[in-house]
């Protein structure tokens, strides 16, 4: 009960302190600190399901995609907020019928499947604008600052982090991590699986999609190419491997030196990312399996031993 | 055996290919009784086991729990319903402590108890089996009955009216079976019905009240454990026409 006090006391803190970052920083610091809220976000969401439940994702994009396209489309036909609901019903919906007919997948049958999933809806956003609305790609004219998109993705990672802490409490929790461990034994202690990995699912491709709709605005020219840009999907998933999918704060701890270094890459090797990218995910799986939080608790119960008389 | 039975099994049928696994099986369990599943290796009991379970679909039969159909539930339905199992090779959680492996049985099982409110029954189940202390412990700590002693803590937390055991007793040393059978033979004194397929014949001897014994996928004998083993029919089953 004091811990998580405690644990909630220094979340808020840090997020207070956050907010002030628009204030201080340049406009490039500022950029770079949406970027790294915007990765924390979707890396974190991934991490929902994918931590406990093992069922490592690629639709992270797919999702993302449907929040930035439902802003392209209606983003200056609807007042803002109305905008983000409709996203997130979008999304939510999706991921409910995607989740009922791949969830009985398991292992690399589901890996496949999302990453197929995510190339799937970008190419029918793709044949529908040729072929109905004759545009491929749309200007997106919404008056959102890059502070107000700054300001949203902190609420939004506050939201995120504050229901994975929640759901780590819940029955549901017990439940992923049942599933994840041995879901035949799951069965048989009176989980519905399916229902709890649907249920997951769907709540985390739902902050996906917030959090693409969020970002819409910080392109003025979007097309399916930049919306469902597959490498976003596999760096959350390295993020959030090198941090620790085990823990909740785990993938922040990839995300804020990934983010950085991608940035960097990018700005010098931009004709060879891809290439950067794959080798960053071998050497990561290889060498810190467990991630960085799984090398602080070995450092720490290593130090414990130690003091031990 | 009087009045309804606890469980009751009927024509249950199971093909794999062109192999009937279990074929026409009948059987009841009363409540509060020990019953033995016995065969050989391969005569279909832990199919019946995964058929009753709902691990596995029945091509055809029923199979009744207190008077209502559970045939064709899914395993998470028929373990809320009041059928808890053991594994033939334990499976215990392994990322989990003992404590939230207890935990989640009795999060989902018949009685759905979570949180704070849990806490003390989780104790209490694990003193039961004699697991009392090491609640933090994962399961690769512990010795191999101490796994088997988890799992069948795991089963109760469900607040099963049947405790399915698929050869819980298989694989211990002379001290650990009287152990084991000690606890099972306490379990039933507390009126639980078992379901046990079983090879150790101490184990069967001491504890069954009757025995089925199943071969190539049929019941060929049942009754008192006495009767059922001096059968004919089972004793050819055993040691081949020869012998008998």
């Amino acid at each position: 009960m004091r811990r998580g006090a405690v644990i909630v006391a220094i979340a808020a803190l840090a997020l207070g302190l956050l907010a002030f970052v628009p204030w201080i920083a340049d406009g490039y610091q500022l950029s770079l600190a949406i970027g790294i809220l915007n990765y924390a976000v979707l890396a974190t969401a991934w991490t929902l399901f994918s931590g406990p439940t093992r069922y490592v994702s690629l639709a992270t994009v797919a999702f993302f995609g449907i929040g930035a396209y439902t802003v392209a489309v209606l983003g200056e036909v609807l007042a803002w907020p109305v905008v983000l609901l409709i996203a997130l019903g979008t999304g939510s919906v999706v991921a409910l019928v995607v989740g009922f007919a791949t969830l009985r997948l398991s292992g690399v049958y589901f890996v496949i499947f999302t990453f197929g999933l995510a190339e799937l809806i970008r190419q029918v956003v793709t044949w529908f604008e040729v072929n109905v609305t004759r545009t491929l790609g749309r200007y997106v004219f919404v008056d959102i600052s890059q502070e107000q998109i700054y300001w949203q993705l902190l609420g939004l990672t506050a939201l995120v982090f504050g229901a994975g802490y929640a759901i780590r409490r819940s029955r549901l929790g017990l439940a992923l991590r049942v599933i994840g461990d041995d879901e035949v034994v799951a069965r048989h202690l009176g989980i519905g699986t399916t229902a709890a990995k649907v249920a997951l699912f769907t709540f985390s491709a739902g902050f996906m999609t917030l959090c693409g709709a969020i970002m819409a605005p910080r392109w003025t020219y979007i097309d399916p190419a930049i919306a469902f840009n597959p490498v976003v999907s596999f760096q959350v998933l390295i993020m959030a491997l090198l941090g620790g999918a085990h823990r909740l704060y785990g993938p922040l701890l990839g995300v804020i030196p990934l983010t950085l270094l991608f940035e960097f890459l990018l700005a010098r090797f931009p004709n060879h990312f891809s290439i950067l990218i794959g080798l960053a995910f071998m050497a990561i799986v290889y060498a810190i399996p467990r991630g960085i939080t799984g090398l602080v608790e070995q450092a720490s119960a290593r130090l414990r031993r130690g003091a031990a008389p | 055996m009087s009045g309804a039975a606890l469980l009751q099994v009927d024509g249950l049928t199971r093909r794999f290919g062109g192999l009937v696994a279990v074929d026409g099986v009948s059987f009841a369990v009363g409540e509060g009784e020990i019953l033995g599943l016995l065969g050989p290796n391969g005569s279909g009991k832990t199919t019946v086991l995964n058929l009753i379970s709902g691990a596995l679909r029945h091509d055809a039969g029923q199979v009744a729990l207190a008077g209502e159909a559970i045939h064709g539930l899914p395993p998470h339905r028929v373990a809320r319903r009041g059928i808890a199992r053991t594994f033939q090779l334990v499976r215990p959680l392994g990322s989990l402590t003992c404590r939230e492996n207890v935990a989640a049985a009795l999060a989902f099982g018949r009685r759905r108890v979570f949180g704070t409110g849990a806490a003390a029954e989780i104790e209490a189940l694990l003193d039961r089996v004699g697991l009392g202390g090491r609640g933090d412990a994962l399961p690769e700590a512990l010795t191999y009955i101490d796994q088997k002693r988890l799992e069948l803590a795991r089963a109760l937390a469900l607040g099963p009216r049947l405790l399915l055991l698929d050869e819980w007793l298989a694989g211990l040393n002379p001290t650990e079976l009287r152990q084991g059978i000690e606890l099972v033979a306490a379990l039933r004194a507390q009126g639980m019905a078992i379901l046990m397929v079983e090879h150790v014949m101490d184990a069967i001897r001491s504890l069954c009240d009757r025995c089925v014994v199943m071969n190539a996928g049929r019941v060929i004998a049942q009754g008192t454990v006495e009767a059922a083993l001096a059968d004919p029919e089972v004793v050819r089953a055993y040691l081949g026409d020869d012998d008998a």
